[in-house]
């Protein structure tokens, strides 16, 4: 088994710009998404996702620039989410260049919504993500943000997710998320283990012992951070040396030609 | 010019991207006389075989493809487009792939995820006078592989057992991996193609 565990960065991108902060909160700019999407791909990033989360009417415009200036300059996968409500957005951004659209709150609310992206560009386009929050008997599915509780057990949700056509789960934790407590063992564990379709952990890294702790311990695919990076902190090679170190196999960065 | 197949399938935009990346001029391809003066024919495909193959044959594009074959143009399937040069697939029975090279390509059994998404190591057996020694890490999104210990594999993967990663017949190349997304390692082989073909 020689598959690699992913570290992907992601970039939180309002007006065209990164921002980092809590979610929503106290944003402040963390440059422009091109060089950064540049620097990660420098440093080994195996992927990249960017989150639109531009609260405008303009948002889809934004966002469908964001993927043909991100597409003109990067050659590994990346996956945009943020207001794509169905097939029809989905398709304007994967034709701008994207490889795979991120869906969250709007197939909560139409969950023929991934159906009709999978069934149009192929499950391998169709990333479902899932913020959860733990409850008393288990995880809860929350939308908008975190803001408006579902009443869905996150497990069941990505299960009914991947029936849809779902070919990966992004998720979220919304105990962890900001935290820097580590990823959310617990949850993760028991989604990857739900479903047969790669599995994308988010929320809490604070640093390379986190995505050590993440792969040793449950079966994340890959590993997903926004802050850390952005702060230059930790670069994704220092995530890939702990990996490696530890046993877990990465995939050797090649330092790209246009650096 | 490198003609890309463009039957409507798949990301095409981003194999054009990569190889004018690594300066070679590329473009997307529908039409007979255009595909006619192609130096190299690029089979591009993502997604289910079944709507791949009838994309392909609706456009009509197999006797051009095969015309093109018969004239000595090299040819590159990559992913699904490469799926298509094999004689058909498990994922869709119905379906005809172009039958270039024997066999079928069946839904990998007994591997932890499906479809197998992410970054894996290449190994080859031997070396292609298109590409060389293409031994590296590649980006791969799939859940059927042809099969590895067939004569035309040439390089192979371990994911839960051996799958065949590249494919080669006469005038024929065969990548499994996307490597317009695969990084520097992916833009070095279509630079290296792309020098082989001009």
């Amino acid at each position: 088994m020689t598959l690699a565990k992913r570290i992907v960065p992601c970039l939180d991108v309002k007006d065209g710009r990164v921002v980092k902060g809590t979610r929503f909160v106290d944003l402040r700019d963390a440059g422009d998404p091109i060089e950064l999407a540049r620097r990660y791909d420098g440093q080994g990033a195996d992927e990249l996702v960017f989150l639109d989360i531009t609260a405008s009417a303009e948002r889809r415009r934004t966002v469908v620039e964001l993927a043909a200036r991100v597409a003109d300059v990067l050659f590994i996968p990346f996956t945009v989410g943020g207001g794509i409500r169905g097939a029809d957005d989905a398709g304007e951004i994967l034709r701008a260049g994207a490889d795979k659209v991120a869906l969250n709150s709007a197939a909560v609310r139409d969950p023929d919504a991934i159906s009709a992206v999978a069934s149009r560009f192929g499950s391998q386009a169709m990333v479902l993500a899932i913020d959860a929050r733990a409850t008393a008997s288990g995880y809860e599915v929350v939308i908008d943000g975190g803001r408006t509780p579902t009443g869905n057990d996150a497990v069941e949700w990505a299960r009914e997710g991947v029936r849809r056509g779902a070919g990966e789960i992004l998720l979220t934790s919304m105990e962890t998320d900001g935290t820097r407590r580590g990823f959310d063992l617990a949850l993760t564990a028991a989604v990857a283990g739900a479903v047969e379709v790669p599995v994308i952990a988010s929320g809490g890294a604070s640093g390379p012992a986190d995505f050590v702790d993440l792969f040793r311990r449950t079966g994340a695919d890959a590993g997903l951070a926004a802050s850390i990076f952005h702060h230059g902190e930790v670069t994704v090679a220092d995530v890939k040396a702990a990996l490696s170190r530890g046993g877990i196999v990465v995939r050797p960065s090649e330092v790209p030609a246009w650096t | 010019m490198i003609a890309v197949v463009d039957y409507g399938v798949g990301n095409l935009a981003s194999v054009l991207k990569a190889f004018r990346a690594v300066g070679h001029a590329a473009e997307l391809v529908r039409d007979p006389v255009r595909l006619r003066d192609a130096r190299a024919i690029v089979l591009p495909g993502v997604g289910h075989f079944g709507h791949c193959s009838r994309e392909f044959h609706r456009y009509d594009l197999a006797p051009l493809v095969l015309d093109a074959r018969s004239r000595g143009v090299p040819i590159l399937g990559i992913c699904v487009g490469m799926q298509l040069l094999f004689e058909g697939s498990e994922e869709a029975e119905d379906a005809p792939g172009l039958g270039l090279i024997a066999g079928q390509v069946r839904r990998m059994r007994g591997v932890p995820r499906l479809p197998q998404t992410g970054w894996n190591e290449v190994r080859v057996t031997a070396t292609h006078p298109w590409i060389g020694d293409a031994a590296a890490w590649y980006y791969f999104v799939h859940s059927y592989a042809a099969d590895a210990a067939a004569p035309a594999t040439l390089g192979t993967i371990d994911y839960g057992g051996e799958r065949a990663a590249i494919v080669a017949a006469d005038g024929l190349l065969g990548v499994q991996f996307h490597p317009e997304k695969s990084g520097i390692a992916g833009l070095r082989l279509l630079r290296a193609f792309g020098e082989a073909v001009a």
